[in-house]
């Protein structure tokens, strides 16, 4: 492996170039850079990293939905991982979308990996990825008929009546 | 799936498939997978992988319980290497306390995680054996997994799900009989896979069987996400251990084996290799920690780290300390974390999103099972079923890791 010679500044600054006005902000928690675009563009910003002759983020970490529900306007989130094996820099890019319009483009035309992961987020957030070849759920049962991973919905089902809790203070 | 409809080489179209449940209960699958095949004959034409049979909701689980309670979640996502469960979810807990470690706690977790690797690419490769139909081996160097879970059993009481060490350290410190069995494995443990190998890995029928089987090229296996040993068996030398070293792996000189064609041969001799190069860490660890005094086995944050139970029967401090942490009175900071470790079947990824509470705000795990079995149905198309059962072994995926 190369030595690294491309800093979290000259990803900033060639990113912002190419696409002007869609890095809303970056962070750098516990050394990992951060960007929030918005999710329009996440997709080509994805492919242009991956395909950029100098950064080459060929690997896709990971992807995973979160939910904020204090956010208004900005509840829910999709976390992309992103790696460049070559300069051994990891880069994290976040988006967020209203709750009632949970949809996004799809990853998997630029990564097979995010197709898995995506129908996971669908699965537990309700994110609709748009142009997924088969967006199902995947963990849990189909006739499923909410999105568990929602912080509205409480870890254990308040309907069930043949646990008696009351001596355990839950 | 628009990707499984092609046809593989030498198999008609219009012709009428039987349709082959492979699972969720088969025996030859060693796990909870269920794929349903279109079969031409004996070859497979498409396939398709149903998950979730075992999920247990893990990542809503964790954000109703305080963080160490989250540890005996992680012992139930690769359960032939718990520890590298429990200890990488102790190093994301510490990156965002930001604990610093001693060296002497390192290194004692190097050891522990390396034996954790050892058992884990033991059982995978034996259990290729035995899908080859060589049941021998497996029987033969199973009971040498009972050696590392008798040293886990000296350290922190149990032995498949671990639960060990603490945010810090360890629970109790390695004394001499912990040593003595590390030793002892470390004399006993090459010459037996030794002979494991010498079963295997040059026998003419085994080879036969393996070689070509199941490859990826290194660039879909880039695409698909896939790590660890498979991924450098396909010939892409990326080690999150030297990559992003951890725990102080840097003080440690091992080599990262690789392999050409991704096949079934080449993850066996990839994971064969790897059992050596543990091996090898932990003879350094072990020789590291015999120079060092006794004593220093967890790092000085009272706050975090739960003080040994016959001070907390005793001191005050200790008291206090133990009751804040248990009841949950520790303010932890906010913060956003992503740690990596190298489990046994690759990059483990924990997400930690903390808003400042007791348990996580959310915890998203980074299986890397999950992420590499979805290639596992255009990694068999055109194969035989034997072929697919093999493949599947030789990719070591772990229901629990797979289903979360």
């Amino acid at each position: 492996m190369t030595a690294t010679d491309i800093t979290h500044e000259s990803i900033v600054e060639r990113l912002s170039a190419q696409f002007p006005g869609k890095i809303l902000s970056h962070d750098e928690p516990f050394g990992l850079l951060s960007l929030n675009v918005p999710r329009e563009d996440v997709i080509d910003i994805i492919k242009w990293l991956k395909e950029d002759a100098v950064f080459q983020f060929i690997f896709m970490t990971d992807l995973c939905g979160v939910h904020f529900p204090e956010q208004s306007g900005q509840e829910l989130g999709v976390i992309y991982h992103l790696h460049s094996l070559v300069h051994n820099v990891r880069l994290r890019l976040r988006t967020f979308f209203p709750a009632n319009d949970p949809v996004v483009p799809t990853a998997t035309t630029v990564f097979k990996a995010a197709n898995w992961m995506e129908r996971e987020t669908f699965d537990f957030f309700g994110i609709r990825f748009t142009g997924h070849p088969d967006l199902r759920r995947i963990l849990n049962v189909d006739d499923m008929d909410y999105h568990p991973l929602l912080k509205q919905y409480p870890l254990e089902d308040g309907t069930r009546t043949d646990k008696d809790d009351k001596y355990f203070g839950r | 799936m628009d990707t499984l409809q092609t046809t593989p080489p030498g198999l008609q179209e219009e012709k009428q498939y039987n349709t082959l449940n492979l699972g969720p209960t088969h025996p030859a699958t060693h796990g909870i997978f269920q794929n349903v095949l279109q079969m031409d004959g004996e070859y497979i034409v498409s396939g398709e992988a149903t998950i979730g049979y075992i999920h247990r909701a893990f990542e809503k689980l964790a954000e109703h319980r305080p963080f160490y309670q989250v540890t005996p979640i992680t012992d139930r996502l690769n359960y032939c290497s718990s520890p590298i469960n429990n200890i990488g979810w102790h190093l994301t807990v510490e990156k965002l306390l930001g604990v610093q470690t001693p060296k002497r706690v390192d290194y004692m977790r190097v050891i522990i995680m390396e034996l954790a690797r050892i058992t884990d690419h033991l059982i995978c490769n034996s259990v290729v054996g035995v899908d080859t139909g060589a049941l021998t081996g497996f029987v033969y160097v199973f009971q040498q997994r009972e050696h590392v879970y008798e040293i886990y059993e000296e350290i922190c009481g149990s032995r498949l799900t671990t639960n060990i060490g603490r945010i810090g350290g360890f629970e109790r410190d390695f004394d001499d009989r912990v040593m003595g069995k590390i030793r002892k494995f470390l004399d006993e443990f090459p010459k037996v896979w030794k002979e494991f190998e010498g079963l295997l890995s040059r026998n003419r029928i085994f080879m036969d069987r393996t070689i070509g089987v199941g490859g990826i090229s290194v660039e879909d296996a880039l695409n698909y996400g896939f790590t660890g040993p498979n991924l450098r068996a396909a010939g892409l030398d990326y080690d999150v251990r030297v990559m992003n070293p951890y725990s102080s792996y840097q003080d440690f000189d091992f080599i990262i084996p690789i392999g050409q064609s991704g096949d079934v041969y080449d993850r066996f001799c990839v994971r064969n290799e790897e059992i050596w190069q543990s091996l090898s860490i932990i003879e350094q660890a072990y020789a590291k920690l015999m120079a060092m005094p006794q004593g220093e086995y967890f790092a000085p944050v009272p706050e975090f780290y739960l003080p040994p139970k016959q001070d907390v029967y005793t001191k005050m401090e200790a008291l206090i300390w133990h009751f804040k942490i248990v009841m949950g009175e520790v303010d932890i900071p906010k913060g956003e974390v992503y740690h990596a470790v190298e489990g046994g079947n690759g990059e483990l990824g924990f997400y930690l999103i903390s808003d400042g509470g007791r348990q996580p705000y959310r915890l998203h795990f980074r299986r890397p099972c999950f992420i590499y079995y979805q290639a596992f149905p255009e990694m068999i198309k055109g194969s035989m079923l034997s072929d697919a059962i093999l493949t599947m072994s030789s990719m070591n995926v772990i229901a629990g890791e797979l289903d979360a």
